[in-house]
């Protein structure tokens, strides 16, 4: 039930996003999700992609420093409220979310969707099944 | 001058007395330091082919290795119930340079110091600021002992709290300061930016530890409205003081009592006439602990015998203008580029390619180290990123004695080369 994500180190200077993104467009490569942590001197760029493997291989190729990661997708309801119960969840739990952004693909009217990335993963993911919160396959966001 | 019979004996009279002490010299370290001893030996030298200073270029050079070799007190001359003080400053590899001095050579350390400063215009009755640091680098208590020698008052403010030091030097009403240059442009631009040039009692100030151009110097007379002048040493032949300017700041005054000066050709050693550009090389004729004998210091200048104005005899030497080895000098420390390269390999998790770069903003040296990240140095997670940098951050400064900036680049991002590869960048016009 663990989603992989591609992360990216990116210095901070001209051209270095659009490099990245060329890459993956050159190799038919599509963008499920994505954000980018910014610091003064690097950016990390981590996407959810539909071929995170080959995603990773052609990117390394490139010269890019990438790292793939296990992180967990969520279904929540899109209404005020949604990821607020979800990540309660965790709060007492002792598990730590490092970072978390949403994301738009196979959601419908009702739903919304998020990635976690946790420091426990299978601990999290337990928690999130016996408290009735959605946790999405793999293969609900990308084919491979 | 402080001791006029000394610094304006005839150059006749000079030589002989540096024969007689080199003489002394070789019979001292032959007897007393087995390293020399075994040095002499392998060229099948004695004690008795040196007869005078014409007979300098027979005996073997010393390099910043063989102190190295002996660490850390195995080229001192006397036992250790003789030496009073211990000094060290950076060494290439981890390992210090360390320097000991007896209670005879801290009081000639002392009187060349008070010389320097009798030139630069201080008496008695002066107020001297030394803001250089006090600890195992020989700048702030070299300075410190030569303005109690000199009899003036010495106001130890080392380095650091700069606005305390300003505060002081108002308060007090300091007259001479002794410092890098580049803390000298640093304070000068506090005290104008506080509105206190007006202030301050300065009259001169004697700037060191690094090179500094004529630009600069002009840049502090100005700021601070005092005459800027240059004094040169190295720990190993003694600290600051070796030699120093005279009111003419044109050369430096090499104290030829106490040192012999030659320059070589830094390739072939050999000895190259007055007025030719080489590497100055030192022979202590008068210090007890660490007495060194031709030692190669890297630095590249040039000597006169022409007479100067000032009165002084001694020979002088050019402002040196770079070295002839990899070091540089930032904020006043020595740093070679296979330290740095030493903590990078250690802390790992970058890859082997790094480039230094040295620049100097508001007037103080600034140190940065690019180098690529590896894959495995590389997460998902930018604390864990930072972390790299922030770890390779701490061992630079343990190791090196100053900080620098830590950048992390992408991979093939630093230019490689086919041959010897150019590790450092440095953007100080410094020559």
């Amino acid at each position: 039930m663990l989603v992989k994500q591609i992360s990216v180190f990116v210095e901070n200077k001209f051209g270095r996003l659009s490099s990245v993104l060329k890459t993956l467009a050159d190799h038919n490569i599509d963008i499920i999700a994505m954000c980018i942590a910014d610091t003064t001197d690097f950016g990390i760029l981590r996407m959810i992609v539909d071929h995170p493997t080959e995603a990773e291989k052609s990117l390394k190729a490139q010269g890019f420093t990438v790292k793939s990661t296990s992180v967990i997708a969520v279904a929540v309801e899109d209404s005020p409220g949604g990821l607020s119960k979800a990540v309660d969840v965790l709060k007492d739990t002792g598990i730590i979310i490092e970072y978390a952004y949403s994301f738009a693909k196979g959601c419908d009217g009702n739903s919304a969707r998020a990635i976690l990335r946790v420091d426990k993963p299978e601990e999290a993911i337990d928690a999130f099944l016996q408290n009735d919160v959605e946790v999405l396959d793999a293969t609900h966001i990308y084919e491979e | 001058m402080f001791q006029p019979e000394i610094e304006s004996m005839s150059r006749d009279k000079l030589v002989a007395l540096q024969s007689e002490r080199l003489i002394k010299l070789v019979k001292n370290v032959y007897d007393n330091v087995p390293h020399y001893r075994a040095k002499m030996d392998k060229i099948g030298m004695t004690p008795e082919d040196v007869k005078s200073v014409e007979d300098l270029h027979k005996l073997p050079f010393t390099y910043k290795t063989d102190l190295r070799d002996t660490y850390p007190f195995g080229l001192f001359a006397t036992d250790m119930e003789d030496i009073v003080r211990i000094h060290a400053s950076s060494g290439t590899t981890g390992k210090q340079t360390v320097v000991g001095y007896t209670a005879n050579d801290i009081d000639m350390w002392a009187d060349l110091i008070a010389r320097a400063l009798t030139n630069i215009g201080a008496t008695k009755k002066s107020i001297v600021q030394v803001s250089y640091g006090y600890g195992l680098f020989t700048g702030g208590l070299g300075a410190h002992y030569g303005v109690e020698k000199l009899g003036a008052s010495v106001v130890p403010t080392s380095t650091g709290n700069t606005a305390r030091q300003i505060q002081t030097m108002v308060d007090f009403g300091v007259t001479n300061i002794a410092c890098t240059p580049s803390y000298a442009l640093y304070l000068a631009e506090e005290i104008i930016a506080r509105g206190l040039k007006d202030k301050i009692k300065l009259q001169s100030g004697v700037f060191g530890a690094e090179p500094w151009t004529e630009e600069m110097r002009r840049e502090i007379e100005d700021k601070l409205g005092i005459k800027a002048y240059d004094i040169y040493g190295l720990s190993e032949i003694m600290g600051p003081g070796v030699s120093f300017e005279c009111e003419c700041q044109n050369g430096l005054h090499v104290q030829e009592d106490m040192f012999i000066a030659e320059i070589i050709d830094p390739v072939t050693e050999e000895v190259l006439p007055y007025g030719e550009k080489g590497e100055i090389v030192f022979t202590t004729i008068t210090k007890e602990g660490l007495p060194l004998i031709r030692y190669r210091t890297k630095d590249i200048t040039s000597l006169t015998i022409d007479k100067c104005a000032c009165g002084s005899t001694f020979a002088r030497m050019a402002k040196p203008s770079g070295r002839s080895d990899d070091m540089l000098i930032i904020r006043g420390v020595n740093v070679f580029p296979s330290q740095i390269e030493g903590v990078l390999l250690n802390v790992g998790k970058t890859a082997p390619h790094y480039m230094i770069i040295v620049d100097r903003k508001n007037n103080l040296d600034t140190l940065e180290v690019q180098v690529e990240l590896s894959e495995e140095g590389f997460s998902d997670s930018v604390k864990y990123v930072e972390k790299i940098s922030k770890e390779i951050g701490a061992a630079m400064q343990s190791t090196l004695g100053i900080s620098a900036k830590i950048t992390l680049v992408e991979p093939k991002t630093i230019a490689r080369s086919e041959g010897k590869a150019k590790r450092v960048i440095d953007k100080r016009h410094l020559s």
